[in-house]
């Protein structure tokens, strides 16, 4: 599916038809089925859905990171106009980092713990061909210290002095380090506290602005969606099934699913009721033909048990997969 | 007054800081003071960030260690000084749920195992009951059916099929206060409610007390009955949920509730939050707790420690100064 980019928005990231499945011995897991979403330069992408549903796969197919036996077997990723995987590994590794970031999940339970913070920054940065004096190195690692907000003496500090949200900062002053344009952020707050949580994206929000960095972001909590970005992007079982501004989706979602977990959503404000659902696990390698929601979906028609909705343009910049 | 189910007299918690062991003494917990009634059945909700003390105040209450000074009493009984039947009762009647539905299972066994652990630890075969009858029916009760879980590995049940077998687990000996700690932080928030909604229909149909840990507020506002507001081992604001979370007084919460990002992206953050307080010597010697990150410290807050006091004569008290 081509966007219908029907204003002079620019693509920083461009992903077609992208597949990817991990072979097993009762047969292939797709993991992400024929998923196609656009950044724009300057934007903020949420991609949203549960467990399993391929979000971080996506984020590592669009890095070339998939571990194997998992393989991307059809597809395009355009960075900057680029195909990253029509790319030689040793071209991608240039790219990678300079161009396009990657702040893993538990980036922060990642970090070396013998090697102080301001050597693991300065190992990434030499690692990408950066070749500067002690003292610059220093001085540029502090910049980017406290581009995170974070006190220039973290840099002589080991990891496990910091705390969760300190770690964190770390991980994505490494992502900032050679000023790439996008940054793909898996799940950046999931293991930290509420008020930790805020100081991090309020942290990424003005990179966001300083940088004119565009941004992916990966998680699963909705009302954090509504707070930070721009666009969100439902996934379900590997497919991409609502794409829309984030108004949109807390206004008006389309898809059943996106429906599901807007109301679901409880809040501080408002004493709302519990809205209960089933969860199905889905058999990713024997999915059920047609729409892959049709076992949770209270809609349910004949045509979504045998044909397979693909995303269509139901309002400005709103795509949806679903029949109805 | 009514019997207290569970009666958390003015527990503290410290470890360290002992004669021969070097000098990092972390207050766990400090003075705290719960209270769960023995009638009606109530979820009482403790709510915290790390470090608040939460999860010591459970092992408190569970008696995997023991507090430094303080008592918890389990309908009028000392909790530290049960021993052999006595434990076991209480042991029965207390359960719990914890954060992570996959680690809790052994994976060499098939999810069974949990129940045949209690059924032979609590003696459920004795005297001609069925306990395989109790597993179903417990299973029921958290809308599983048996021959969707039984014979299976933890590894091919949902997230949210693990958590309900545990439930399910606690459950079947009949407890009257299970102690629930962040039973749904690990489960997709979509299928949250589901869980919950567990806690709930057991509270009313079986009058089980739940003692909900959790640092999400919104679910706690969802449903408990009352709440405790835990920082720094201190117990800073508590009363009745609504009255609480919809009239926070005590800066601390009313900061928490700040930060919980709201589902409605026409109302995002307009201010900006600062890491407050230099964590300097004076500021971790003040006398409240919360000082060094507080927005409206004021010089008593540094001398003067903070007492419980009510809020307008309702069921809510916070500790602070400027209340």
């Amino acid at each position: 599916m081509r966007a219908m980019i029907n204003d002079d928005r620019e693509a920083v990231l461009e992903v077609d038809n992208l597949q990817v499945r991990y072979p097993t011995a009762s047969g292939d897991i797709v993991a992400c089925k024929d998923v196609s979403l656009q950044v724009y330069r300057g934007e903020t992408l949420g991609l949203v859905g549960e467990s399993g549903c391929g979000k971080s796969t996506l984020a590592m197919a669009i890095m070339r990171l998939v571990t194997p036996p998992g393989r991307i077997v059809q597809g395009r990723v355009l960075l900057e106009g680029t195909d990253l995987l029509s790319l030689k590994e040793g071209a991608l590794r240039q790219l990678r980092w300079q161009q396009i970031a990657l702040i893993p999940q538990g980036a922060m339970s990642s970090l070396n713990p013998v090697m102080r913070i301001g050597e693991q920054i300065a190992d990434g940065l030499r690692a990408h061909g950066v070749r500067q004096s002690k003292a610059q190195m220093r001085e540029r690692i502090q910049d980017l210290l406290g581009t995170v907000g974070l006190r220039a003496s973290v840099s002589d500090m080991y990891p496990h002095e910091l705390s969760g949200g300190m770690k964190q900062r770390v991980c994505i002053a490494m992502a900032i380090s050679l000023h790439p344009s996008i940054i793909l952020a898996d799940e950046p707050t999931s293991a930290l506290d509420v008020v930790v949580q805020r100081l991090i994206v309020q942290t990424l929000m003005e990179i966001r602005e300083r940088m004119s960095v565009s941004m992916l972001l990966i998680g699963h909590d909705m009302a954090l969606q509504a707070q930070v970005v721009d666009r969100t992007a439902v996934m379900y079982a590997g497919m991409i099934v609502e794409i829309a501004p984030v108004q949109e989706i807390f206004s008006s979602p389309r898809h059943p699913y996106t429906r599901l977990l807007v109301e679901s959503l409880p809040s501080v404000k408002r004493r709302k009721p519990l809205r209960v659902t089933e969860g199905f696990l889905l058999d990713l390698r024997d999915p059920p033909p047609g729409c892959a929601f049709q076992l949770r979906c209270d809609l349910v028609s004949d045509a979504c048990r045998s044909l397979e909705p693909t995303l269509r343009h139901v309002g400005p910049d709103h795509h949806v997969a679903c029949h109805l | 007054m009514t019997r207290a189910l569970l009666d958390v007299r003015s527990i503290s918690k410290v470890f360290g800081g002992g004669f021969l062991a070097s000098p990092n003494r972390v207050v766990a917990l400090d003075g705290v003071d719960l209270r769960i009634p023995e009638n009606p059945a109530t979820i009482v909700a403790v709510a915290g960030e790390s470090g608040s003390g939460k999860t010591t105040l459970a092992k408190l209450i569970l008696g995997f260690s023991k507090p430094t000074t303080g008592q918890i009493l389990y309908k009028d009984q000392d909790v530290a000084n049960l021993r052999g039947a006595q434990l076991l009762e209480y042991r029965r009647q207390v359960q719990a749920i914890f954060q992570d539905p996959y680690e809790v299972f052994n994976p060499f066994y098939k999810v069974d195992h949990a129940f045949d652990l209690v059924i032979k630890h609590f003696r459920l075969g004795a005297n001609g009951a069925n306990p395989q009858e109790s597993i179903r029916t417990a299973l029921q009760m958290t809308g599983l059916r048996s021959e969707d879980v039984l014979g299976r590995y933890a590894h091919q049940l949902s997230g949210g099929q693990r958590q309900r077998v545990m439930i399910a687990r606690a459950l079947m000996l009949r407890p009257q206060l299970i102690l629930a700690d962040e039973p749904v932080s690990m489960i997709d928030a979509s299928l949250r409610a589901m869980i919950l909604d567990i806690l709930q229909r057991m509270r009313q149909e079986q009058s089980i007390s739940f003692l909900y840990i959790t640092h999400d507020l919104s679910t706690a506002y969802q449903i408990s009955n009352r709440i405790y507001i835990m920082y720094r081992g201190w117990i800073v604001e508590q009363g009745e949920t609504a009255r609480v979370i919809e009239n926070p007084q005590h800066p601390y919460l009313k900061l928490l509730i700040d930060s919980v990002p709201i589902p409605e992206p026409d109302h995002r953050w307009d201010t900006q939050i600062s890491v407050t307080g230099t964590g300097g010597e004076e500021e971790r010697d003040a006398a409240c707790r919360f000082y060094s990150r507080c927005p409206v410290r004021t010089e008593r807050c540094l001398a003067e420690s903070p007492s419980l006091r009510p809020v307008a004569g309702e069921d809510h008290q916070v500790r602070c100064h400027l209340s």
